[in-house]
């Protein structure tokens, strides 16, 4: 009864900041699982795959009846994530697990410190309309409603390509490793990609899930998904989820970024220590 | 609205739609198991056994085993995004983009590979 408690409130706030940040919320179960109930690893991974997937599927029923997120990024991202994925999973022997956490962390870290550079010096997020031939030929560009400023903000996405490759690393984090690929996603988006925050993470909510989907299919059938772990904590994050995709549309983008710029930089430093050997 | 717009609203009406119609049903069953769960406290197999199986899962709900309805609603939630990919083809398909029928098929190609060896 009482770690059923435990779980619907881990669960509802990794949902919460999951569907918040489009981050998946796997860097909050995983440590709590292992590190405070003492679950072993392979059982806690499994419990973190589900509760990306309920993030995903609970946040995007909310911004697709609003309208946050973007279909057609989605689906063509999703090419390069689960390209990246396979392509991570097959190689995963080849490449030593230390130095591609330190890379991606410092990926991550990097990214995290231009956010901070973009915050600091108070720049507003500048809303992109240059026209961007592949994005266009690709109908990618988008429009949203902004529930803070009550506006609707028509945007153009650029850097196509580079977007891609970047989504491809997203895949290859988590087909390597497992982790990180919600924060990757935001980034190719946001930062390459020149979309704006909010469906920016909106739609890595929705990718989420793709990728999540076929790993989870491996975890269930071998055993690693433990029904008295995985379940209340799926119900958790589908609440958690619902509240959060709610919260975030009457957020800035401005204390969005606030929010997810310290966890990103806690993620990247969290993977550079677990390259080193160190788990926090 | 221009064409595209609208077409786009029909086809994300749908797709959230069928997430709806996923988490509803995997919660309730899910919760049918943890209810179960807590009035007999066991999960209904020996030694915290739980099973893995579509076939173990089928004999072990309809036995009433808490253990086999919550992996049976887990079993619904992992399948609603593949659901939701293949839902999305037959959407753009209908709306006649034909850029995003094969983009979306591509994407559960890709998938069932994933799923066939194991990632």
């Amino acid at each position: 009864m009482n770690s059923i408690l435990i779980l619907l409130i881990v669960g509802i706030l990794a949902g919460v900041i999951g569907s918040l940040l489009g981050l998946g919320g796997g860097m909050i179960v995983t440590p709590i699982l292992t590190m405070m109930m003492g679950l072993d690893i392979k059982y806690a991974i499994g419990a973190s795959v589900i509760s990306v997937i309920a993030t995903s599927s609970g946040a995007s029923i909310a911004y697709l009846k609003d309208d946050m997120l973007n279909l057609r990024v989605a689906m063509f991202l999703e090419i390069a994530t689960t390209v990246g994925a396979i392509s991570g999973a097959l190689l995963a022997g080849v490449f030593s697990a230390s130095v591609l956490y330190v890379l991606f962390g410092v990926l991550l870290a990097y990214s995290a410190i231009n956010m901070v550079f973009k915050l600091v010096k108070n720049q507003k997020d500048v809303v992109n309309i240059a026209n961007d031939n592949l994005s266009t030929k690709l109908k990618l560009n988008g429009s949203y409603y902004d529930k803070t400023t009550n506006e609707q903000i028509d945007y153009s996405v650029t850097h196509v390509p580079g977007g891609f490759l970047m989504m491809i690393g997203a895949g290859l984090a988590s087909g390597l490793l497992g982790i990180g690929s919600g924060a990757f996603k935001v980034i190719a988006m946001d930062s390459i990609m020149k979309m704006p925050l909010k469906p920016s993470s909106a739609t890595s909510n929705l990718m989420m899930g793709v990728t999540a989907a076929a790993s989870a299919t491996v975890y269930f059938f071998s055993g690693a998904i433990k029904p008295e772990i995985a379940a209340p904590l799926a119900i958790g994050v589908l609440v958690g989820a619902t509240i959060g995709s709610r919260i975030m549309q009457h957020l800035s983008s401005r204390v969005i970024r606030m929010i997810f710029v310290p966890i990103i930089i806690f993620m990247g430093v969290q993977m550079i220590l677990k390259g080193f050997g160190i788990n926090i | 609205m221009d064409k595209e717009t609208q077409e786009m609203k029909k086809i994300e009406v749908i797709i959230g739609q069928i997430l709806r119609i996923g988490v509803v049903i995997s919660v309730g069953i899910i919760a049918i198991g943890i209810i179960l769960y807590l009035f007999s406290g066991t999960g209904g197999y020996a030694n915290n056994a739980f099973p893995t199986s579509i076939y173990d899962i089928v004999i072990g709900v309809n036995q009433g085993k808490p253990y086999a309805f919550m992996m049976l609603g887990l079993l619904f939630l992992i399948f609603t995004p593949v659901l939701r990919v293949i839902v999305s083809i037959y959407a753009f398909a209908k709306e006649r983009d034909t850029m995003y029928t094969v983009i979306t098929t591509i994407v559960l190609i890709i998938l069932i590979i994933a799923m066939i060896i194991g990632i």
